[in-house]
C-alpha cells in the first residue's frame, strides 16, 4: 500500500534524462566533471570513448568489457566519471569521418595518462606512423632504441590507451601477417584494408 | 575495494533521490533539489568511505539542499500565474499529480520529511533523526502519524 502510493510520485524515464543532461553540464561547469564517456557505432563494434579535461584518454573496445573498463578509470584517474557525450564529440565525429574515409589524420587533444615508462614511448612512437603504413614489431622496438625489446613492443601495443585513435593496429608481424590486436584480428584486419583500399 | 564510477550512482539511486525531492518539496523544486544534490555528491564523491551506505548519503544531501531550495522559494517575490520556464515537467505524469503532492503539502514538515526517508528512501529512524534534529521515536511517530494523514487525506481527494 505505502509503496503503490508512493509510486505515484514516480522518476520517470523523460525526467531522469532531463536530469542527467543537466547534470552533465553543470559537472564540466564546476570542473567536478573528471571522466566523461560516451559510446560509438563503428565497422569494428560499439568503442567506448572517454577524456579528461585535457584530452582523450581512452578509447575501448567492446571485447575489453566497457563496464570494467569504466571502473578501471575510476580507479586510476576519478570515479568522478559520467556519461557526458558533449566533451567527446569531436573525437566521436573524428573517428565516423576514419571509417568513412574522410579522415586520415585524428586531430584531438590526447591525455596519454595511462601509457606510463616504456609503453609511452612506444605509444609515443605509433603516433609517427602514417595512415596506410606499416611497421614490424622489430622496426618499432629499433626506432625507441630498444631493438630486442619486440616482444614488449607488441605487449605495449596491446595495453595502448587509445586503440583506432593511436594507430597499434598499423604495427604488423616481420612476416608480413596481422598478428594480435586489442580489439581483436578481425578488427586489426578491417582497419589495415579500410587504410589500404 | 574499487571505487564504483559515479555514473553507477546516478542510474541506481537517481529515481529514489527524485521521489524523495518530489515528496518533500513538489514536482516543481524537486528537479533543483535533485540537481543540486547530485551535483555536490559528485563534488564529494572521491572522499566518500567505501563502506558508506550511499543512498543514506545521498538523501542526507537533498535534506540539506531541499532545505536551501525550500529557503530560497519562501525568499522568492511575488508568486505568479505564470509558470517557470520548464515545460518538459508538465510532460510529466508523475509531476501532474496534484492530489498527491497536495496531501504531502498538508502535513507538518517534519512529518512530510519522515514519511518521505522512510517510506520512499527506506532510512532507519535513527538517522533520520539525526537529520530533523530530534529522537529516533519522534521520528517514527511523524512518519506514523504523516502517513495515516496522508492516506486519510489523498483518499478524500481520491473520492472527491
Amino acid at each position: 500500500m505505502t509503496t503503490n502510493l508512493f509510486d505515484e510520485l514516480g522518476a520517470d524515464g523523460g525526467a531522469l534524462d532531463r536530469l542527467h543532461q543537466r547534470l552533465e553540464r553543470n559537472a564540466d561547469t564546476a570542473g567536478v566533471l573528471d571522466v566523461a564517456y560516451r559510446t560509438i557505432d563503428t565497422p569494428v563494434g560499439t568503442l567506448l570513448l572517454a577524456a579528461t579535461t585535457a584530452g582523450l584518454v581512452r578509447v575501448a573496445y567492446d571485447v575489453e568489457d566497457h563496464d570494467a573498463v569504466l571502473v578501471g578509470l575510476a580507479d586510476r584517474i576519478s570515479p568522478r566519471l559520467l556519461r557526458a557525450p558533449a566533451r567527446l564529440d569531436p573525437a566521436a565525429r573524428q573517428i565516423d569521418e576514419y571509417f568513412a574515409k574522410r579522415r586520415t589524420v585524428f586531430e584531438v587533444p590526447v591525455d596519454l595518462r595511462l601509457a606510463e615508462g616504456f609503453r609511452r614511448n612506444v605509444i609515443e612512437h605509433l603516433r609517427e606512423i602514417g595512415y596506410g603504413h606499416r611497421e614490424s614489431y622489430a622496426t618499432v622496438a629499433a626506432a625507441i632504441g630498444n631493438p630486442r625489446a619486440v616482444r614488449a613492443v607488441g605487449t605495449a601495443c596491446a595495453h595502448n590507451p587509445l586503440p583506432v585513435v593511436i594507430p597499434c593496429h598499423r604495427v604488423v608481424r616481420s612476416d608480413g601477417s596481422t598478428g594480435q590486436y586489442v580489439g581483436g584480428p578481425l578488427a586489426k584486419s578491417t582497419l589495415l584494408d579500410l587504410e589500404a583500399a | 575495494m574499487r571505487v564504483r564510477p559515479f555514473e553507477n550512482v546516478v542510474a541506481e539511486h537517481g529515481a529514489t533521490v527524485l521521489r524523495v525531492c518530489r515528496a518533500v518539496l513538489g514536482p516543481v523544486d524537486a528537479e533543483d533539489a535533485w540537481s543540486e544534490t547530485f551535483l555536490s555528491a559528485l563534488r564529494a564523491y572521491p572522499e566518500l568511505p567505501a563502506d558508506a551506505n550511499v543512498e543514506a548519503w545521498l538523501v542526507t544531501i537533498a535534506h540539506r539542499r531541499a532545505v536551501d531550495v525550500g529557503r530560497a522559494r519562501s525568499r522568492r517575490p511575488v508568486p505568479t500565474d505564470t509558470l517557470p520556464d520548464r515545460p518538459a515537467t508538465h510532460a510529466d505524469p508523475a509531476a501532474r499529480d496534484p492530489d498527491l503532492w497536495t496531501a504531502l503539502q498538508r502535513l507538518p514538515t517534519k512529518q512530510r520529511q519522515a514519511v518521505a526517508y522512510h517510506h520512499i528512501a527506506g532510512l532507519p529512524f535513527a538517522e533520520i533523526a539525526e537529520l530533523l534534529g530530534n529522537s529516533p521515536d519522534a521520528a517514527r511517530r511523524a512518519a506514523a502519524d504523516g502517513l495515516k494523514t496522508l492516506r486519510k487525506h489523498y483518499r478524500e481527494d481520491e473520492t472527491a
